[in-house]
């Protein structure tokens, strides 16, 4: 693997993203802080470098966060189309850097993602966390389980996935053309990988009993892009694993309550050893 | 020069619902039935007499629309295959870049060629970016998907040996050995329409006929790098004026006045036709990140021009400005036949015109007078211009 291009990274705001390789892979990512691994995978909206969760999860752990494959400034391998292919993408990822431990962390897509990582092998996992994840068919085939974010507006998207749906808006017309290129192809990689099945994976429920490792759900009760109680058939799936509410927040739980997020997955990690 | 009759099949009379959409999720309560039935026979009516009179015939398909009740159609296409005469038919088009099996496909084009006895014009297209939301295929990577589809389409009309497989990454057939095979051989041919440039180089290094949809004054530089593209395949001889079309609203009357009134009921389908719920409008994967990105600084990409260089907004402007940006071709005989000849001069060579001449409110009687003036009076003289259309050139 190869860490960085003279001196690691590119400066945005107060986050810096070295750029790694994974089997010739090129992507970004935010490494930062010391102590047990935390990969932290980040939702179809992608990643803020700057994002305070990030400082927040750092004091607790070392955390690497990556730029999904075709997402901000990281590359699109041609074949990946899928996000099984991510999960062997980052299963490769923990193998070329011997990770052992680690805590996997996924909000919305990035869930599903982890999801689909730990029913392929927690080997190197010690615990899950996912934040309002997406990834499983919970209702009936003429029930939309995930609100149809390709159908609606920004200001819709907004006002569904946030307590604070003020936090969602941009003025893409002064953002510098980086950010605004980095939002566009966010938008396409999201569909990508979950144009359809719409934001599932047929197969992915009834191969969560695989999981074994100590699961934590933290739920955004003002999410209204996703239910609770598809947060709740989720975690029921998932043997032993437990669902804790965050109030103030909804789809992106570590946007509208960092402290609480990174509270939360610190007492979780220190209580399985305690 | 051949010239193609074109109705979209509209469902006007939904045009004023409340619901304010008419594409994709305007609920079809408000189609009845009976009604839709009458419209499919009329338009096939305006269709024969263009036959009968010398004209080509040319159908679309969209989906989940009032604007248009093709939703199939190769449906419209087999009805006229049988019962229309003379003309040449062309899809234009199917949708190959969302629609599901292109070796179904690949099956009703081979049988409408052969039941019109080769009079068949194989027009692909990728599809509008708001039918990816009722298909639900992904728009994200739609070009790789649409060319995989057509090759597949031209070796399953082209495989007389016995079955063959495909295991592409969009599309996995076994034993493929499609029944009946086309009566043109090798295949019939084929059309497109684009308005990027880079697309109208790759149609022109493949030599396929390329239609240029209501673009005006930009259809130029479009009409230019297919001509770069095909030089660039063809030892660099330049393409005939049959491998151009272009499409305009048309609307005719032996008086101005009348012809302007027809004008104004046919630009009904442009005051209409974009009338799409904002995010159906730019599905993901569609346009490029880069245009994207223009689109998202709020940069809208211009679409048509008049001579002079003016911007022309198609469902707000005036039918004078549709006429001055070749949106519409409308007027008298004299003045279609003049405007006509301008823009032919103006591309360097077009030897096919598509006319919508019905849409909208346009009535059957006054469509028919239009058409019935445009074969007498117009067509006509277009020999002067000494343009071939595609299927002369290729029964030449």
């Amino acid at each position: 693997m190869e860490i960085g291009d003279q001196g690691g990274g590119v400066q945005v705001t107060t986050g810096v993203l070295n750029s790694i390789k994974v089997n010739g892979t090129r992507i970004e990512a935010v490494e930062r802080g010391a102590g047990r691994p935390l990969l932290f995978l980040h939702p179809g909206i992608g990643l803020d470098p700057a994002a305070p969760v990030l400082d927040r999860l750092a004091r607790h752990a070392n955390v690497l966060a990556p730029i999904h494959p075709g997402f901000g400034g990281s590359d699109q391998p041609p074949a990946f189309d899928t996000v099984d292919d991510l999960a062997y993408f980052y299963l490769d990822l923990l193998d070329e850097r011997d990770l052992h431990d680690v805590t996997l962390v996924g909000v919305s897509l990035g869930g599903w993602i982890a999801a689909e990582i730990a029913i392929k092998s927690t080997a190197r996992i010690a615990r899950l966390v996912l934040a309002n994840a997406v990834g499983i068919k919970v209702g009936d085939r003429t029930t939309r389980d995930v609100a149809d974010i390709f159908a609606m507006p920004d200001t819709e998207f907004n006002e569904r996935a946030y307590a604070d749906p003020s936090l969602g808006v941009r003025d893409y017309k002064t953002m510098p053309d980086d950010a605004v290129r980095t939002a566009a192809r966010n938008r396409e990689a999201t569909a990508r990988y979950a144009w359809s099945p719409y934001m599932h994976d047929p197969k992915l429920k009834d191969r969560l009993h695989r999981i074994r490792v100590p699961t934590l759900f933290l739920w955004g009760t003002a999410d209204r892009i996703l239910s609770e109680a598809y947060g709740r058939a989720y975690c029921a799936a998932i043997p032993g694993a437990r669902f804790e509410i965050i109030a103030g927040a909804g789809h992106f739980p570590h946007i509208e309550q960092p402290d609480e997020f990174a509270r939360r997955i610190a007492a979780f990690t220190e209580g399985r050893n305690a | 020069m051949r010239v193609y009759h074109f109705s979209e099949h509209p469902y006007p009379d939904a045009w004023d619902d409340p619901h304010g959409y008419l594409r994709v999720d305007l609920p079809n309560r408000a189609c009845d039935p009976r009604r839709a039935a009458d419209l499919f026979h009329r338009y096939w009516d305006e269709y024969l007499l263009a036959d009968e009179l010398g004209l080509d015939l040319m159908f679309n398909e969209h989906h989940q629309t009032a604007t248009c009740m093709n939703a199939t159609s190769v449906v419209s296409l087999s009805v006229l295959a049988r019962q229309s005469k003379r003309a040449r038919i062309l899809i234009l088009g199917y949708p190959i870049g969302h629609r599901p099996d292109p070796l179904r496909a690949a099956e009703e084009l081979s049988t409408l060629d052969v039941i019109s006895r080769g009079r068949l014009d194989m027009g692909f297209i990728k599809g509008v970016p708001y039918e990816f939301a009722p298909s639900n295929a992904n728009p994200v990577g739609v070009m790789d998907r649409f060319w995989d589809a057509h090759d597949f389409i031209i070796k399953a009309m082209t495989t007389h040996d016995g079955p063959f497989n495909w295991e592409s990454r969009y599309f996995h057939y076994r034993q493929v050995n499609i029944w009946p095979r086309p009566w043109q051989q090798p295949h019939p041919p084929v059309w497109s329409t684009t308005a990027s440039k880079g697309n109208a180089r790759v149609l022109g290094e493949r030599g396929y006929v390329m239609a240029i949809l209501g673009s005006g004054y930009a259809t130029k530089a479009l009409f230019d790098a297919y001509r770069e593209g095909y030089a660039s395949t063809h030892n660099g001889k330049m393409p005939g004026p049959d491998r151009f079309a272009y499409l305009a609203l048309f609307a005719t009357a032996h008086n101005e006045t009348e012809a302007r009134r027809r004008g104004e009921l046919v630009a009904g389908y442009l005051r209409t036709g974009a009338n799409v719920y904002a995010p159906f409008k730019n599905p993901p994967g569609y346009l490029s990140v880069e245009d994207n990105v223009k689109l998202m600084r709020g940069m809208s990409p211009m679409r048509s021009f008049t001579r002079e260089g003016k911007v022309v907004d198609m469902r707000t402007g005036s039918l004078q400005d549709l006429i001055d940006s070749v949106l519409m071709v409308c007027g008298t005989p004299d003045q279609c036949f003049t405007q006509i000849k301008d823009f032919v001069e103006y591309t360097g060579g077009m030897g096919n015109l598509l006319v919508m001449a019905q849409a909208g409110f346009l009535d059957h009687k006054d469509t028919c007078d239009s058409l019935t003036i445009l074969a007498k009076e117009i067509m006509p003289r277009l020999k002067e211009l000494n343009q071939p259309g595609a299927a002369e050139v290729a029964a030449a």
